[in-house]
This record gives structure tokens, C-alpha cells and sequence, in this order.
């Protein structure tokens, strides 16, 4: 576990929030960016950020390096993190377990990768050049799932840990998607929270989902929601066996306001607090 | 069977979701292809291409409505895939797009707000400066004005529209004033700078913008005064200059670049 990190829970940061999230004084809160918005020249964006960043820690949260892409991660990509990294020394640094840029374009999205000897051959090299550059330890996430594979070689968490035993990452534990992938591809959510190694989670994420508008049975990571009950019942049932981490409430479309986020971010705050003080 | 190579996977993953017919599908993604949950990848690539599309051109989008805007972004998309993930820049084509889009056709001003809108998001993420202030250039003696040149403000962007008053359509659709009122069908410039966190803007005369682009490209002072007398010779030269000063136009004095003699 990342010993060096604020056990406490965070906030996705919001650009209709700056204000409130640079003024709030709530306690052990930090937030949560995707580097990709802060890759700028200069002006508010960063400027924000640094007025935060004096009050609160930050994670940084990229969501376009890549990883499991057939190729090295993108130098200059790479040099524009690092430089971010430098600037805000954030307490967590993650990606995910997916590819989005290839053959000179970029998809705004998570694709999957088949779990296969030479994928986790790939992405052990790109953790490995990544964290090289940064100089510090980054976590993995787990993306959602919507389709199943013929071609897995390994389960998604027997994958992780391998690239973890292999390239000394951690692993960012995303309940939500867990629960989202496995009513998608039909496999149980809560055997695949307690098959996974207690000492390789340094953060977990929790947020909503919502049912696909055309195919009923599937969910969809909108991040549009109030974190569901079965994902809070999950989260519980890790934190109970693993003890508290950093955790994360994420809310990307239909964003209320600062307060109301607050709140929810309080609840994960209240499982993570008890555990807290018996530790 | 033997799982596909995993470059050979991904080229072909990625030629599926531009696919609109499923027949020109790899036969190695058909088994992926053919799930429910491959048009959720399909939507939601498409779907965050067309929404950054939208963040970085929503004077375009309030002109022509979001029906008309989606489905002519879904159309920018196809042939203008994002290259990088700083969803920021993406769209430097759009512009050019629209010049040239059929539908558009009636909208000769269209592309015209969109090159606004673009100046915009550069603006909003250009580098951090100081801004050259007035007494810096009052304390300039003659001579020394043609050996100087006022460099523009990194954030500090202009254009001249010769026919139309494409910065009045577009200031409208950004919340100046009210977008539905009776418009002077006359050419007109924009100028937008950002001097400090927030990105300003102001019309700008044919003067005003010759003299911005000889500074831009490293003439004197002198010969940016004659520039823009070129562009209207009965500008006043002392009040262009305190205008551009007063938006924060320019960020220092500098040597010439130009050797060009005024003759």
C-alpha cells in the first residue's frame, strides 16, 4: 500500500467548482484531475489549480496514456505529464488498464484489450517506460467492460497483479466498474472484490451508472449518478477486508453542485473513518 | 483459434468503430462486432468527439441550433478524427470544414464564428504574460520607434472580416447583447485577449488589425503605423494604439526583426 498517501476520501474536480473547491475547508479532502485538461500553455485552468493545490493534495488521473495500446506511450504525452507532475506533486498518479490512442488518432474513450501474454508483455513495458519518466510508483484502474473476449489468457485481477508483481505498480480499484462489468458480461462483482490483493489497492473509485438506452440489460459507466447501494454494499465489503484507502466519488455528467458532492463524498468518508482510527 | 497480434487487434478494433457497415468488418472482430456492448465503445467515441466539438464552438452551436451542430460535427468527426488528447485544441479544422459544408452554404458568416470561437480556446489556454503597459511605449523617443516592435500578447488574437460583422454574430452568441438584433452588413474585426485569467474581447478597426499583424510580424512601430494608415488612411493612430494598449494587446517592447527600410 502507498503508505505516504492521505487514507481519506476525494472529490473529482470540476471546472464549475474551482471556486468552491479552492475556498472549501472541509478536512483531509483532496481532488482528483485528468492531466489531459491541465496540458496547457498557460492561463485559469492552471491557475486554478494552483490555488487549490495550496489548500488540498490532487491525484492525477489520466485517461489518454494509452497503456495497453501496441506501442510505447506517446513521448511528448509522456513529458507533458511529467512536467505536471513536477508542478503539483500529487499524492496519487493512475491510469487504466486500456487503449485510446492508435495509427495517429485518439479515441475519447476506454477501449478493451484481450488479456493475453503479449498484452501484459506491452503493458508491463508502457507501466514500466511511465513510471521511468515519472520517477514515482503510478495505480491501474480496471476499465468497465461491455464485451466479452474469446482471447482473455488471464482474469482481469490475475492480470493486474501480474503487472504489478512485474512492474511494481499499484492497483486503483474501480467498484463501480467492477459492478457495471460483471452484470455486463454475467460473472459475480463480489467474488471479483475479494479475489483482489489486499496490498496492491493504493485507491478505489466509486461512482454512478445508468442502463444503455438501447440494450436494457447492459450498464453504462456514465458517471452521471449518486454512487448505487449495491455499489456503496461492495465498497464496504472490500474496505471491511482490506482496510481504509483513498477513495474517490466521481461525477462527470449531470454535476451538482459542490455541496451535494460533498455529501456524498462525506458517506465514503464515514465508512473509510472508523477503520481510520481502529488502524 | 490464436488470438489476433495486438497491433493487428487494435487497427482492426479501431477500423470497426468508424465502420457504418458492419460487412467491412475484419472477420477476426466479427465475434466483438456482433455483441450489444460494441456500440457502446461506437457511441461514446463519437459521442465525446462531438461534445468537445461543441465546448470549443458554442457560438456555432447556439447560431445554428444543437440538432444541426451534432449532426454536422458527427460528419466533422468522421473525417477529422481528435490526433492528440488535449481535447482543448481539438477542431482547428473546423472552420475550414464549414466554409466548405453544403448545408452551411447559407451561413456564408458561419466559419467565420467558428475561427472566433477557435481564437477563443487559444486565448483561454495560451501561455501566461506581462502585458506592456502604456508608459513603457509613451517613454519611446522617435528614433527609437523605428527600431522597436510591440510584440503581441501570447494570448492576443485578431482578424479583419472584410464583408460581413461576423465579431457582432459572434459577441452575440457569446452573451453580448441580444443575438436576434438587427445586424449593419459591413465588414468589422475582432480582437480577443486575455490579460489575466479571464478572455476579453472588442471589436477592432482595419487600422487596428494591420497594425496587430505588422507587429505579429516583427516590423517597427513605424512601420506598423504605416501599415495601418495603408488599411485607412484617416485612422487616428493615437487613439488605435491606446485602444490596443487599454485590451492589453501587446506584451513588451522588442528589437526589430525586420531590416526593411521605410522609404
Amino acid at each position: 500500500m502507498n503508505t505516504n498517501t492521505a487514507v481519506t476520501a476525494g472529490l473529482g474536480l470540476k471546472p464549475q467548482h474551482y471556486e468552491a473547491a479552492s475556498t472549501c475547508r472541509a478536512p483531509s479532502l483532496w481532488f482528483e484531475i485528468h492531466p489531459e485538461n491541465y496540458m496547457v500553455a498557460g492561463g485559469p485552468r492552471l491557475a486554478w489549480l494552483e490555488s487549490i493545490r495550496t489548500a488540498h493534495p490532487l491525484s492525477l488521473h489520466g485517461v489518454a496514456l494509452s497503456l495497453a495500446a501496441a506501442a510505447a506511450p506517446d513521448e511528448e504525452h509522456l513529458r507533458r505529464l511529467a512536467t505536471l507532475v513536477r508542478r503539483f506533486e500529487p499524492l496519487l498518479i493512475s491510469e487504466h488498464l486500456a487503449w485510446s490512442q492508435w495509427s495517429g488518432a485518439y479515441r475519447p474513450d476506454l477501449l478493451p484489450v484481450p488479456r493475453t501474454k503479449e498484452a501484459l508483455l506491452q503493458v508491463a513495458a508502457n507501466v514500466d517506460r511511465t513510471q521511468e519518466v515519472l520517477q514515482r510508483r503510478i495505480a491501474i484502474e480496471n476499465p468497465s467492460h461491455y464485451l466479452a473476449f474469446e482471447s482473455h489468457d488471464y482474469g482481469e485481477v490475475d492480470f493486474l497483479a501480474e503487472l504489478a508483481r512485474r512492474t511494481g505498480c499499484a492497483l486503483l480499484l474501480d467498484v463501480n466498474n467492477v459492478y457495471v462489468s460483471a452484470n455486463n458480461l454475467g460473472y459475480n462483482a463480489a467474488e471479483v472484490v475479494d479475489s483482489v490483493p489486499s496490498d496492491l489497492v493504493a485507491e478505489i473509485h466509486l461512482a454512478g451508472h445508468s442502463t444503455d438506452a438501447a440494450v436494457e440489460t447492459l450498464l453504462i459507466d456514465s458517471h452521471d449518478a449518486p454512487v448505487a447501494p449495491a455499489v456503496w454494499a461492495l465498497y464496504e465489503r472490500l474496505i471491511e477486508r482490506i482496510g481504509p484507502r483513498p477513495t474517490l466519488v466521481e461525477r462527470d455528467a449531470e454535476v451538482p453542485s459542490f455541496d451535494e458532492l460533498l455529501r456524498e463524498r462525506a458517506q465514503a468518508h464515514a465508512i473509510l473513518q472508523p477503520l481510520r482510527e481502529a488502524a | 483459434m490464436t488470438p489476433l497480434p495486438l497491433s493487428e487487434y487494435q487497427s482492426a478494433f479501431a477500423q470497426a468503430l468508424n465502420a457504418a457497415n458492419p460487412l467491412t468488418v475484419a472477420p477476426e472482430l466479427a465475434a466483438l462486432v456482433q455483441q450489444p456492448g460494441f456500440a457502446v465503445y461506437r457511441n461514446t467515441v463519437l459521442k465525446g468527439c462531438i461534445d468537445a466539438l461543441q465546448a470549443n464552438y458554442p457560438a456555432v452551436a447556439r447560431l445554428v441550433g444543437d440538432e444541426w451542430f451534432r449532426a454536422a460535427a458527427a460528419e466533422f468527426v468522421r473525417g477529422n478524427p481528435p490526433e492528440r488528447p488535449m481535447l482543448i485544441e481539438y477542431g482547428e479544422e473546423f472552420a475550414g470544414f464549414l466554409a466548405v459544408f453544403e448545408p452551411a452554404a447559407a451561413m456564408s458568416y458561419l466559419a467565420g464564428v467558428a475561427a472566433l470561437d477557435r481564437f477563443w480556446a487559444e486565448a483561454h489556454t495560451a501561455a501566461d504574460a506581462a502585458v506592456l503597459d502604456a508608459e513603457t511605449l509613451a517613454a519611446l523617443t522617435p528614433e527609437r520607434t523605428r527600431e522597436v516592435t510591440l510584440i503581441p500578447h501570447p494570448a492576443a488574437r485578431w482578424r479583419w472580416f472584410a464583408d460581413q460583422p461576423v465579431y457582432t454574430i459572434w459577441s452575440r452568441n457569446r452573451g453580448d447583447g441580444d443575438p436576434a438584433a438587427d445586424l449593419e452588413w459591413c465588414g468589422e474585426g475582432a480582437l480577443l485577449t486575455r490579460p489575466h485569467a479571464a478572455v476579453r474581447w472588442t471589436s477592432a478597426s482595419a487600422a487596428g488589425v494591420a497594425f496587430l499583424d505588422s507587429c505579429a510580424a516583427g516590423h517597427s512601430i513605424e512601420r506598423a503605423v504605416i501599415a495601418a494608415l495603408g488599411a485607412d488612411p484617416k485612422a487616428d493612430l493615437a487613439s488605435l494604439v491606446h485602444q490596443l494598449l487599454s485590451v492589453s494587446a501587446f506584451t513588451a517592447l522588442a528589437p526589430s526583426t525586420s531590416t526593411e527600410s521605410v522609404s
